[in-house]
């Protein structure tokens, strides 16, 4: 190889190198100390800080939903448990061959298209070692079908949690309401903290209403995890506490003898503790099971039901709004008697329709042929139509609206569950703000017999028939009795809610609208003398049958020749015993024709199954 | 070989077992101290897999054998077969360019049947051994000439190398190289020249870089912008170093670790397990290890009897110095990551074999010294 014929100074390379060899130590050295400072700043002075970030990479914490509180009704009876529910896992990493551990599977459980779906869904998205869920709920005996099949499938569990179950079916589910799991709405509106373990929230009734006592307060395991999320181990854990148990003011016994008694109708009952406000039975016919909606309703069920005609989902014991009818009469009585525009040996002559001064149009006696001569009994007894159109008008809208009023008629009642509607009791001050209309003399005159624009809801009849019961004191009324904590079974009465007190000008008038209503069952000419013949105890009531279907002047109303749907309402109010009273009840029954043939006999069973059975 | 030395006169026997054996002590107790460490702390990493313990022991067991193989072959040798090895490689790098095997998305390996050849390995002692060959006769410092020759000699191999592309072999080459030509003494202003240009070349390092390589950097430059992506490893091996502490969690006992928040952490990343289960305490005694064969290599080049060895021996010992500080530095967040193992301690690679055979060149350097009259 040709080189360069230069001279090499050893010494001076010697030397050149060692310079050079000493200043890349240097530069070593400077860099070590980089280093250095860089491991002590991370180490030392920003420990604590790191400490924190990997103990917050390691612990995670997992919420423990607490137990849902049960329902009672008031004699102890379950009706709202959480059983254990079996599902059925599959944690993929366990599984060799997926393929042919799910057809195995099916062979001893129902696996339907969705499940499976899911399951591949979930599958893609989910970590490994993660188990994951291919059924839910499955019966006692694909539980034991898997139990005894189970080292066959190595990697698939079955675990076990808690699903509401509302033992008694449909049973005063209007009153009781379900839970559902917690959609995207009910999640904005949450503490999502106490809720970060809960699937499942009250959707409606007391479930809803009670949602705060009922749920208890989420407990917490802080767990020690792996970057994948797998839990290691529990590191410390704070219990959750369970929800309170309620103890409802029904009566399940009587809430069944309430329903059956409706048979095929639809309609709404309540049956109160006059003294209390204590609900005993609400009925809303059709009723519905509320079980299928807890883990989500399937979508041809729910549609069935929601297009049933007979809407079994609406609550009308809250919800439904009717014309009182004649039941308002006991009340319109009163107002006239209190205000000093009728006596009780004022008469008014009947002949089966009435007049307005100057006008033609008749407004119509039930009765066609008339009651004859009627006094303030006679009219509330049988019923008279045309002594209420004579004592409204005397009365005028406003006094009789503000009488009304007291008794509670459009008005929320202030129950314990949620979404009441208020009903109506029209005025003119209402007509013109809400429809921008002067009010009319013949308004005042139907008003009279609680047609027109009037409507109560069923419960609100209830308790204002409850306020006659009690001399004039209104109480709200109330479905839960008391409250039991879960952790010492301590019970919380819920105490009477006393409402407003209607001044009695003279307690004879009192006495006397109520010896009507006495007459209206007892009497030889009463319009529900039939369930007052053999009564073992005396009821106060009175009848009423509201129009649905507005008759033109010279019409007939015939019952056969008119469509189901726009038959007469049906309605009863009444309270027992007399004198003494223990349950005041408000029946509507939809379409079911004249008051005294069909809703008066529901509350008579209503009343009987209570009072017979509960002897003062 | 030792034939060879005695017919020159040498008495080997008089100087003791390291001569006899082309032993470095000093050199191997730290190489065996840092190896034992290694696999302590690696036996901790890979979740107390005895089965990687062995493979790794297997592998450090042929990287001492390929050591005290090539610690027997004497420099003068070395540096007949020096342009050889240097065309070769060159050759095998254009075949792995052509025909090589792709691996995680580069080529770099040669199939060569029998083994899996990575050529840039080889490159690894090539490049400075071709350097140091170049200027061995030459009169030092080197002139302009001189300077450009080396500079192609080492910028071929560099540049094939990054386009399989491996950034971080590059990067060592390009330094082992430069090494030598700062060693023979490459002249202040000339340097000062080159990092002018480096530093108005990195716009044009950029446009040509991977995109994932880009991603790298800018990570480097703000890894909390990026928490889940690539920013994710810097991010736990900081809390993993930072958590550790003076005296780290205990072995075995590091959360980050143990619990699988730390990526890669048996291979690249594997100097954040020691931060974190041994804390500064165990990094310091690492240090001592690195820091006992950096300063032996240089005297050994210090004390080189010519030009050759003088400058190579430098240079493989600056560069197993760079090797470590591009690690911790990357590891520690100093530097963008850059994929280099801690030598001698990660898992893997054929890397180990080679820097074992770097550590074999400077024994034999060391031991096959003529006895200088005194």
């Amino acid at each position: 190889m040709p080189r360069p014929l230069t001279l090499k100074d050893h010494f001076l390379e010697y030397r050149l190198f060692t310079n050079r060899a000493i200043i890349l130590l240097v530069f070593c050295s400077m860099l070590l100390i980089v280093l250095f400072s860089r491991l002590l700043y991370l180490q030392v002075i920003e420990h604590e800080h790191y400490i924190t970030l990997s103990e917050d990479n390691r612990v995670k914490l997992q919420a423990i939903a607490p137990n849902r509180g049960l329902i009672y009704d008031r004699n102890g009876i379950l009706l709202a448990e959480n059983l254990p529910s079996f599902r059925l896992e599959i944690t993929p990493e366990q599984v060799d061959d997926m393929a042919s551990t799910l057809e195995a599977l099916e062979e001893i459980i129902h696996i339907s298209d969705v499940d499976r779906s899911r399951f591949e869904r979930l599958r893609a998205r989910k970590p490994r070692f993660e188990a994951i869920p291919l059924r839910f709920h499955l019966d006692d005996a694909e539980v034991a079908r898997f139990s005894v099949n189970r080292h066959r499938f190595p990697g698939v569990e079955i675990q076990a949690g808690l699903s509401r179950h509302y033992p008694l079916g449909s049973l005063g589910v209007h009153v009781l309401g379900y839970v559902g799991r917690i959609d995207e709405q009910a999640l904005k509106e949450l503490d999502t903290s106490n809720y970060s373990g809960t699937t499942h929230i009250g959707k409606i009734g007391i479930e809803k209403t009670y949602e705060d006592v009922l749920h208890g307060k989420v407990g917490v395991q802080h767990v020690e995890t792996t970057a994948q999320g797998r839990v290691l181990r529990v590191l410390r854990r704070t219990p959750p506490v369970p929800g309170n148990n309620l103890y409802l003011t029904l009566d399940s016994r009587l809430q069944a003898a309430a329903e059956q008694a409706f048979g095929d109708f639809s309609g709404s009952a309540i049956a109160l503790d006059p003294r209390t406000g204590d609900v005993l039975a609400m009925v809303s016919q059709p009723t519905y099971d509320p079980n299928p909606f807890v883990n989500g309703i399937e979508f041809d069920a729910y549609n069935a039901l929601r297009d049933d005609e007979k809407e079994p989902l609406f609550n009308r014991a809250l919800r439904g709004q009717y014309p009182p009818g004649s039941t308002v009469k006991p009340f319109i009585g009163l107002a006239g008697l209190e205000q000093g525009i009728t006596g009780s040996k004022s008469t008014t002559y009947c002949p089966g329709f009435y007049t307005l001064q100057g006008s033609s149009r008749k407004y119509r006696d039930w009765k066609r042929t008339g009651h004859g001569t009627v006094n303030l009994n006679t009219a509330i007894t049988q019923s008279c139509d045309v002594y209420f159109y004579d004592l409204a008008l005397s009365l005028g809208i406003d006094r009789m609206h503000d009488y009304l009023v007291h008794f509670s008629f459009g008005r929320r009642t202030g129950i314990d569950i949620v979404g009441e509607l208020p009903g109506l009791m029209p005025s003119p001050a209402w007509k013109r703000q809400r429809r921008g209309e002067p009010w009319f003399p013949g308004e005042t005159i139907i008003t009279g017999i609680g047609q027109g624009f009037f409507l109560t809801t069923p419960l609100q009849l209830a308790t204002s028939t409850a306020a006659l019961a009690n001399n004039g004191q209104i109480i709200q009324p109330k479905v839960v009795h008391a409250e039991q904590t879960a952790g010492s079974g301590e019970l919380l009465p819920h105490q009477p809610r006393i409402g407003e007190t209607i001044t009695i000008k003279n307690q004879h008038h009192w006495d006397e609208v109520i010896q009507s209503m006495i007459d209206v069952v007892h009497g030889a000419r009463g319009t529900a003398r039939r369930i007052g013949e053999d009564s073992p105890y005396r009821i106060a009531g009175k009848t009423g049958t509201a129009q649905v279907y507005g008759l033109k002047q010279e019409e007939k109303y015939d019952a056969e020749s008119i469509e189901e749907k726009l038959r007469d309402h049906s309605l009863f109010i009444a309270f027992a015993p007399a004198g003494e009273p223990r349950i005041a009840i408000a029946v509507i029954v939809e379409n079911g024709g004249s008051g005294g043939a069909v809703a008066a006999p529901i509350a008579r069973t209503i009343m009987d199954a209570w009072l017979v059975d509960n002897p003062a | 070989m030792s034939t060879a030395f005695s017919r020159r006169g040498e008495d080997a026997s008089r100087r003791g077992w390291q001569y006899r054996l082309h032993l470095d002590a000093p050199l191997l107790l730290a190489l065996i101290g840092v190896s034992g460490l290694g696999l302590m702390v690696l036996y901790s990493a890979g979740g107390e897999d005895t089965s990687l313990l062995v493979r790794q022991l297997i592998r450090l067991a042929i990287a001492f054998a390929t050591m005290f193989a090539v610690a027997q072959v004497s420099p003068r040798l070395l540096v007949r077969i020096t342009p050889w090895a240097f065309a070769t490689g060159i050759l095998l790098l254009l075949a792995v360019l052509i025909g090589g095997e792709i691996s995680g998305g580069a080529q770099r390996w040669l199939n060569l049947y029998v083994v899996r050849f990575q050529p840039s390995e080889m490159m690894k002692l090539a490049v400075p051994m071709m350097v140091a060959w170049y200027l061995a006769d030459a009169r030092l410092p080197p002139n302009r000439f001189q300077l450009i020759a080396g500079g192609i000699l080492i910028a071929v191999p560099m540049l094939l190398i990054a386009k399989q592309p491996d950034l971080g072999t590059a990067l060592l080459i390009a330094s082992s190289g430069f090494f030598v030509l700062f060693l023979a003494g490459l002249q202040w202003r000339l340097l000062a020249f080159l990092t002018a240009v480096a530093a108005a070349g990195a716009p044009l390092l950029w446009h040509f870089m991977h995109e994932y390589q880009r991603q790298r950097v800018l990570t480097f430059l703000s890894p909390e912008k990026d928490p889940l992506g690539t920013g994710y490893h810097i991010i736990q091996s900081k809390i993993a170093i930072g958590s550790g502490g003076l005296l780290g969690k205990g072995w075995l006992n590091g959360t980050q670790s143990q619990l699988d928040f730390l990526p890669e952490r048996s291979t690249d990343f594997i100097f954040a397990v020691l931060g974190e289960e041994f804390g500064l305490l165990g990094v310091a005694l690492l240090f001592t290890f690195y820091v006992i064969i950096v300063i032996r290599g240089v005297l050994i080049a210090v004390q080189a009897q010519d030009t050759y060895t003088r400058l190579l021996a430098g240079s493989l010992a600056m560069t197993f110095f760079v090797y470590v500080i591009v690690n911790t530095g990357m590891v520690t967040g100093l530097l963008p990551v850059v994929g280099l193992p801690l030598p001698m301690i990660s898992y893997g690679g054929t890397s180990i074999v080679t820097l074992m055979a770097g550590f074999g060149i400077l024994m034999s350097i060391q031991t096959h010294r003529k006895l200088l009259p005194t």
